[in-house]
């Protein structure tokens, strides 16, 4: 993830392409060119799961996601995409649904995940409009389960807060809204959490540089973390 | 007002404002007028002794009740997740582990289960790895919860509790030191293993420990549990019921307090603690009272855990027997602390090219990790904590969220404190044992 030792700090560089090279399929450290002495060049790496998994899920999915469908009549609508991966359930939520979701999430009773465990951002730069993503993990107490919802939405773009579902959303939001820029609405006080209040910018895009000096030791001069060599 | 040197006064065009750092609390009282400043907005911290770090409270008081109460936090933001994407994934644990400095291990567990999730090789870590990660996660977190009880027996007026606590937690720091080099952030667990197994001198002090510590743990009961000034303190302080618990998002010995028995070592268990022997204490006051109550009975649940984890350990190899993932250093102690053992040193640099352009490789670049992303949720001494790892294929992490209990559970504050007594915020917020370096991370 080599950044620009100058770029502008975020938000001005929006919508910009990746700057990480696409990972190969094949090796372990993406040699091009010269021989790989290493005797990793054979492995051969999974590539992302982008596509909806086929049904059945497997394990306690496919009762959550037909309990889901059955309770909540825009299903259609509101799920873009589902998929299973590392024994996880991933539902891709439309980003104007989130709030209605959580609430049949929280209150249905074959659903009852009355925990929101966790919000986060995660910023995919270069992949498309919607970079922009939100993932919320659902814990249900009741049936000692897990659900990860997950939002992406442009830049700029407001998602609803889940706020009014769960309060302990309250500062994971503003959490996220401080490192990513992404606006809640209808949060009761979004304002940033963790950086200053006149601090310019979302450091946690991945358009804002991380920043750093060199360190000079002996003579020898190690550049700052994200001006140091990467292995793509 | 008089011109003690305790408090200090000037006008502002908010009003007058007093800046109190100690002394007699009528100097500030007496000089207000009663009937014009009703209400007194009283800033606590960000330095207060009895905020457990940087924390800052806003307070609106009426007298010495609480009508209005706000975190703010922050001030120890340290930037760890967005450091983790320029480094490697076994750098990250470096990182990881100077979040909640109290738990350092289990910001390390956390962070490597994802690691190891991402990489699908939960099922090749060696046995005797697991129960080491287990048999550390439990002293760090009898180490955590005699802080908590001691700062807390501190801030409720019990100095002498302070002092135990602490002299009780050196005692697992010196197992730690002896093990991992280092009393706090460790980055022992690494994603495959740990980094060196335990020596046969620390297994020793933890049996000792295993019978000094119930005596110990008397001795606090019988200072603290019959004092009547504690159990005004604590008894009816700070109500959180499992509803309120479960909206906020607080987890952890709090939820228990609330007589929900939530544990995810018993619930969504992790790292073989479903063939251990433990119970989950619980209390049914949800006050900070209950709380107390939890907290010695897990300390008493992980000396169960540490003496069968002793038991289940058996001689074998620490680290993930995958040369592509295990990190290949040996490490040793050695006169100026823990570093590469010679021995390693000689053979890579003497006798194995390949040894040593593996080393290399491994080490300046890290081994890839398949896109994709996880969550994996342990129960720290505080609660739920989460990491959300994020791979993009690279040798770096894409993407790391630390949820931790001290940040989600800090919101609990204003609903704790208000229309309680000045002094109950205090009880309150101590008995959620925020770690600010967690919380801000």
């Amino acid at each position: 993830m080599s950044v620009e030792p100058n770029a502008e700090p975020a938000g001005a560089n929006l919508g910009a392409p990746a700057q990480t090279p696409a990972s190969p399929d094949k090796g372990m450290f993406g040699i091009h060119g010269t021989g790989d002495v290493s005797g990793f060049g054979g492995l051969v790496r999974r590539r992302p799961v982008d596509a909806d998994s086929p049904r059945p899920f497997g394990g306690y999915f496919d009762e959550v996601h037909d309990a889901l469908e059955e309770a909540y009549p825009a299903f259609a609508d509101a799920v873009e995409k589902v998929i299973v991966d590392r024994g996880e359930l991933t539902l891709h939520i439309a980003p104007e649904r989130i709030a209605e979701v959580c609430q049949i999430m929280r209150d249905d009773e074959s659903l009852r995940f009355e925990l929101c465990s966790s919000v986060s951002g995660v910023d995919y730069l270069g992949s498309d409009n919607r970079r922009l993503h939100v993932a919320y993990h659902l814990t249900s107490l009741t049936y000692r389960r897990r659900v990860r919802l997950e939002v992406a939405v442009a830049p700029g773009t407001p998602v609803p807060s889940v706020t009014a579902v769960y309060p302990t959303a309250d500062w994971q939001e503003r959490e996220t809204y401080d490192m990513f820029g992404i606006v809640f609405e209808g949060h009761p006080n979004l304002t940033r959490i963790l950086m200053p209040d006149d601090w310019e910018g979302h450091p946690q895009r991945k358009d804002y540089p991380l920043g750093g000096v060199p360190v000079e030791y002996k003579g020898a001069v190690i550049p700052p973390p994200d001006q140091r060599r990467v292995y793509q | 007002m008089t011109t003690s040197g305790y408090a200090t006064e000037r006008e502002t065009t908010e009003g007058r404002v007093f800046t109190v750092t100690g002394g007699d609390w009528d100097t500030v009282t007496g000089s207000i007028d009663p009937l014009s400043n009703e209400k007194i907005v009283v800033n606590m911290g960000p330095q207060h002794p009895s905020t457990h770090g940087v924390l800052r409270l806003v307070l609106e008081l009426e007298g010495e009740t609480v009508t209005e109460a706000r975190p703010v936090i922050g001030y120890l933001h340290t930037g760890i997740e967005k450091n983790l994407e320029y480094r490697n994934w076994t750098q990250g644990t470096t990182f990881v582990t100077r979040a909640d400095y109290l738990a350092p291990l289990f910001n390390e567990a956390a962070y490597v289960f994802a690691v190891e999730k991402l990489l699908g090789i939960e099922e090749q870590i060696t046995d005797r790895a697991r129960t080491i990660r287990l048999l550390f996660m439990e002293l760090n977190r009898i180490s955590s919860h005699l802080v908590w009880i001691a700062t807390t027996g501190m801030e409720l007026g019990a100095i002498s509790m302070m002092l135990y606590g602490f002299r009780e937690r050196e005692y697992i720091l010196d197992i730690f030191e002896e093990t991992t080099g280092l009393r706090m952030n460790h980055a022992y667990f690494r994603p495959g293993g740990v980094a060196q197994d335990v020596p046969a001198s620390a297994i020793k002090k933890i049996r000792d420990f295993l019978v000094y510590m119930p005596k110990k743990l008397k001795e606090y009961e019988a200072m603290l549990s019959g004092q009547i000034i504690w159990q005004e303190r604590t008894q009816g302080v700070g109500v959180l019921d499992v509803t309120g618990c479960l909206s906020l998002g607080v987890t952890g010995p709090v939820l228990r307090a609330s007589g929900l028995a939530w544990d995810l070592r018993k619930t969504m268990p992790y790292s073989d603690y479903e063939n251990y022997e433990f119970d989950v204490p619980t209390a049914q006051t949800a006050d900070v009272w209950g709380r107390y109550l939890v907290r010695m009975a897990e300390i008493r649940e992980s000396l169960k855990l540490v003496e069968q984890a002793l038991d289940k350990l058996t001689p074998g190899p620490v680290m993930i027997a995958d040369k592509k993932i295990a990190w290949p250093a040996q490490l040793a102690i050695g006169v100026d602390g823990m570093g590469n053992s010679l021995e390693h040193v000689a053979k890579i640099m003497g006798q194995s090219m390949e040894s040593l352009i593996h080393h290399f490789k491994l080490v300046t670049e890290g081994f890839r990790v398949p896109p994709g992303q996880v969550y994996v949720g342990i129960e720290s001494p505080r609660g739920e904590l989460g990491v959300h790892a994020v791979s993009d294929g690279g040798t770096h992490p894409y993407r790391v969220h630390m949820r931790d209990p001290s940040f989600v559970n800090l919101q609990a504050i204003p609903a704790m404190a208000e229309g309680a007594l000045l002094a109950d915020v205090i009880a309150g917020g101590a008995s959620l044992d925020p770690v600010m370096g967690g919380c801000d991370r």
